[in-house]
């Protein structure tokens, strides 16, 4: 019973951080910098919500994180330093995308790779196809005249049923 | 050979189950704090009760202290106050308050109502500190060692578990000093 | 009384649905005729009884019954009935009864339209469907019933249903979504049924097809209707986030386009078996691996129905159990395959093994991403977040890669082809899209794009080699009519479908270079310029919904001076949850959307931050997913499927 009041109080203030868009206005006057505002706060994950970046989300401290954005851009820093800013604060978790080190080679070479790998495969099984296909023709010049008629006769009866 | 290939996929459905498996018993909420181990930023801020009086990082480095993030409008907040109580009266390791993004009035009021178990508190309006520190909601509390050091984050309510798992790492820097 | 009933049913169905599960494969294997007939019947009886406790949770809602645990948390007396009803599936237990409904469906549409079929084949497909369903029955009583009761003392009122989901959206994309995940189990019992029973044979293949095609046209449909539900939602005019939930239903679809595919080599040529028994294996799979993710916790995502890891463990069994299994049956049984022709290098047989190789590769890649969170976290290696920087970083690249493939394997034929011919037929189509990919954004935009370049030439490429290939097939008709009534609905619909491809390419090209937007705050009388469009904000004033009351703006949109149009977004406050949802309006039009939405309240009312939009060829992002799904559906008539006389005996013998 208890659970449920919980899971109830939970999705009540959840839900509260999703019903609204973050409409907030932040001025700028150089419209480069307006730019780079909304791709840092589209790459920045809300450290508190369910899987929004800061641009979306409506909570407490996203709205700090545009704001700190917001300053660090007037005050001239560039998007390496506001980056690093916020994950000297928060960690890597805050970034949308992940950086590459050897923790994430597989993630960002494994599709690559894999295509690679993929079409290599098929490559090698077409030959590998076509080997096998001409050792069963060569096989089949081998067969004595009534073992011809014989599988002639089985191709045939097969064909009629398909 | 092509038919041990055939037992690659359930191979990797294997691993992946593994994986999954193990995700069952992580939270993917719970952060870390990306300041584990480095220092407590700098700061200069008033304190909550006495506006006049400024206070920074120095005025708690010495000795081992726990940073409690806390406000009004955070209801766990509420749930953990007694035991911040507790862990000040057992005068083991004391207890410094960040009140964050909060008003002061309200402020005032509520540890006038339910008991002031901080040393003093840093009244942090904008939220700039809690920045600076990682936070991202209340309530969090911080482990400094002696250096001023953060040693371990809690966030959530502060519980009796959670409050002797604090005192075993405590005990695990007496011990390493002795 | 009602919800008793509806959990009793339910009972009654998990007895059904074993006996299902068990007696005719036994039947089956021992090639008992009567035990093998039970099947249809048992199909019947548990689609009967889940309908009567879908019904019976359906009545609930409908009357309010606020004593049922699940009706409390989900609904609400003010709520509008028709939101009542959908709320049905708008938590975890009743949209896995839904889920169960689906299934117990899809068993039934197999056991009716399936009279071709050998009798022990159908046992054992509908056998393995019901060993699913099984699953998921158990699943429901035991961990996740709707049907449990606050007693004795229950709430006079409900919490209300979240208001993002009191749209009609809620009405149509989980049942949508739903056919599509649980129609993959059809082809994944076929599958199954095909390994278990040693008939590998292309008749299988043929008798997958139609119930895949469906399945796969739902998904996308469910899938667009998701896309277009959190566009006008939402409020922030975004499409798609790489949300671990939509990434779930996009992997199965991703899959189930390659298994479409395949399973059409398989059936014309009888080559590629083992691997389309394997893509239908998987297909299903990753709608169970979907289902895992979004209920288990496991993954943080805005759309998560629940977040509990003891029912993550149970649906973790479940899918140890299918997947396992039938992994382990295709590794023991899919040797025993064998293929049936031979083909050259150029021929559409390789190239369809190509687009499986990406389309898996995408999948995949969608899988890795959404999971890699989970990986690193699991290794002790920290918490990193993978989000739409790389996913559009990725798979953007893949599928323009792709898409150059499907353009030249529709000029090529079975078998073989000369590359002469096919050079033939494409650089027409070629030089075409590449000039027009070149011109466009010069003249549309603001000068040369090159990801514009890249995505219009891809589309266009796709378009002018389909209509290339269709006009090639009257060259040396004499009748217009008779041609175009020979030509197959497979043809058709894969003409649509690959169209619905490129225009939801043009679409996502479009609207993500050109699309512009600016949060501004506005007073009364206050004007704001947007890609040639003025939206003056006139105040706002109050408006009470069923359950809500709003501040209703009115912006008024000219262009030139003319009336284009004039908006009333809101900002509502629901009665029982009292949040705040901005409800935005859209001017939507096949080229562009106009699209305006309500922020906070400044100077105490006087003024409001206002977001508003451009967003030009939004609209073709759903239409192709429409396309596509049409297309699919259009296959299924194909009369291929529909002739039932002469096969007969031959597919029984």
């Amino acid at each position: 019973m208890l659970k449920i009041k919980v899971l109830i109080g939970i999705l009540l203030l959840q839900s509260s951080f999703l019903l609204s868009a973050a409409i907030d206005v932040y001025q700028f006057d150089d419209p480069e910098k307006e730019q780079r505002f909304q791709k840092l706060a589209f790459e920045l994950r809300c450290p508190k919500c369910q899987n929004q970046n800061i641009a979306d989300s409506n909570a407490e401290i996203a709205k700090d994180l545009r704001t700190k954005i917001q300053q660090m851009l007037i005050a001239e820093k560039s998007d390496t330093e506001i980056v690093d800013y916020m994950v000297e604060r928060y960690g890597d978790f805050v970034l949308y995308e992940p950086r590459v080190k050897p923790q994430t080679y597989l993630l960002w070479y494994g599709p690559g790779l894999f295509l690679v790998l993929g079409l290599i495969a098929v490559v090698l099984i077409i030959r590998n196809r076509n080997k096998a296909y001409d050792k069963t023709n060569e096989q089949k010049a081998s067969l004595s005249d009534s073992e011809a008629k014989a599988l002639h006769d089985l191709l045939e009866m097969k064909q009629g049923k398909n | 050979m092509p038919r041990l290939l055939l037992f690659i996929p359930l191979l990797l459905f294997i691993i992946l189950g593994g994986f999954l498996w193990k995700g069952l018993s992580i939270d993917p909420r719970e952060l870390p704090s990306a300041l584990l181990d480095k220092p407590f930023p700098e700061f200069t801020l008033a304190t909550l009760q006495e506006p006049e009086r400024i206070v920074s990082k120095q005025d708690f480095i010495g000795q081992p202290v726990l940073v409690n993030v806390w406000a009004t409008w955070c209801p766990s907040c509420r749930q953990e106050h007694r035991q911040l109580l507790a862990i000040a009266q057992s005068g083991k390791i004391p207890v410094i308050g960040l009140n964050y993004k909060d008003e002061r009035d309200l402020a005032i009021e509520w540890l006038q109502q339910l008991g002031n178990p901080y040393q003093f508190n840093i009244y942090d309006a904008e939220g700039m500190l809690g920045l600076d520190l990682g936070v991202y909601g209340a309530p969090e509390t911080y482990l400094l060692d002696a250096q001023g050091i953060i040693r371990h984050r809690h966030v959530g309510v502060l519980t009796a578990e959670v409050w002797q798992e604090l005192q075993l790492i405590i005990k695990g820097w007496d011990s390493v000093k002795n | 009384m009602i919800p008793e009933i509806g959990e009793f049913a339910l009972i009654i169905a998990l007895f059904l649905s074993a006996v299902l599960a068990l007696v005719p494969m036994y039947g089956a294997v021992v090639d008992k005729e009567l035990w093998m007939s039970y099947a249809r019947p048992l199909a019947k009886g548990q689609f009967l009884f889940v309908l009567i406790s879908f019904l019976c949770l359906g009545y609930a809602f409908s009357q309010d019954d606020f004593s049922v645990i699940y009706v409390a948390q989900h609904s609400n007396s003010q709520m509008p009935m028709q939101f009542k009803l959908s709320a049905i599936w708008g938590g975890h237990e009743g949209s896995l009864l839904l889920w169960a409904f689906i299934l117990s469906g899809w068993t039934l549409a197999v056991s009716l339209f399936s009279r071709t079929l050998p009798l022990d084949m159908l046992a054992r497909v509908l056998s393995v469907m019901g060993i699913v369903a099984t699953g998921f029955i158990s699943f429901l009583l035991i961990t996740s019933s709707p049907f449990l009761r606050y007693l004795p003392r229950f709430p006079e009122d409900g919490a209300d249903l979240n208001p993002l989901l009191q749209d009609f959206g809620l009405i149509v994309h989980p049942p949508m979504l739903y056919m599509g995940y649980v129609g993959f189990s059809v082809a994944f019992a076929f599958a199954i049924a095909a390994l278990l029973s040693g008939r590998l044979d292309t008749a299988w293949a043929r008798w997958s097809r139609p119930w895949t095609n469906i399945a796969w046209a739902f998904l996308g449909l469910g899938i667009t209707l998701g896309s277009w539900w959190a566009y006008y939602e939402l409020g922030w005019g975004g499409w798609w986030f790489w949300d671990p939930v939509e990434n779930a239903s996009l992997m199965p679809w991703l899959v189930g386009t390659a298994l479409v595919h395949s399973l059409a080599v398989t059936e014309k040529r009888g080559v590629f078996k083992s691997w389309t028994l394997l893509l239908a294996i998987f297909a299903f799979s990753l709608s169970l691996l979907g289902t895992f993710l979004v209920r288990s916790g496991v993954l943080t995502s805005v759309h998560a129905f629940a977040s509990d890891p003891e029912r993550g463990f149970f649906i973790l069994m479940l899918l140890a159990i299918t997947m396992g299994g039938s992994l382990t049956l295709y590794a023991f049984k899919a040797p025993n395959v064998k293929s049936e022709s031979n083909f050259s290098w150029l021929s559409r047989e390789v190239l369809l093994l190509v687009n499986n190789v990406f389309l898996t590769v995408m999948a995949f890649t969608v899988l890795l991403g959404t999971l890699y969170p989970l990986l690193i976290d699991a290794l002790g290696m920290g918490k990193i977040s993978v989000g739409p920087p790389y996913f559009n970083a990725v798979f953007v690249p893949i599928m323009s890669i792709m898409s150059i493939a499907m353009g030249v394997s529709i000029a090529v034929r079975w078998r073989e082809t000369s590359a002469k011919l096919v050079l033939d037929k494409l650089w027409l189509p070629a030089v075409i899209s590449i000039l027009c990919a070149l011109v466009f954004p010069i003249f549309y935009g603001s000068g040369f794009d090159f990801r514009v370049f890249i995505g219009i030439s891809v589309s266009l490429w796709i378009i002018s080699t389909v209509i290339t290939e269709f006009i090639g097939k009257f060259r040396n008709t004499q009748s217009l009519s008779t041609k175009l009534k020979q030509l197959s609905f497979s043809y058709y619909g894969m003409m649509l479908a690959h169209i619905g491809v490129a225009v939801t390419a043009i679409g996502i090209t479009l609207v993500s270079s050109y699309s512009e937007e600016r949060d501004m705050r506005m007073a009364k009388g206050d004007s704001v310029e947007l890609a040639g469009y003025q939206f003056t904000f006139h105040g706002t004033h109050i408006v009470t919904g069923p359950n809500y009351m709003a501040d209703q703006a009115t912006i008024e949109v000219t262009e030139d001076g003319k009336a284009v149009v004039t908006l009333h977004p809101e900002k509502r406050r629901y009665n029982v949850k009292r949040n705040m949802m901005t409800e935005a309006d859209i001017d939507a039009g096949l080229f562009r959307d106009l699209y305006v939405a309500l922020g906070e309240p400044l100077n105490n009312g006087e003024a409001w931050a206002v977001r508003v939009h451009y967003k030009p060829y939004v609209r073709w992002l759903w239409l192709g997913g429409i396309l596509m799904a049409l297309g699919g559906l259009v296959t299924v008539a194909d009369k291929r499927y529909r002739k039932q006389s002469g096969q007969q005996e031959l597919t029984n013998a």
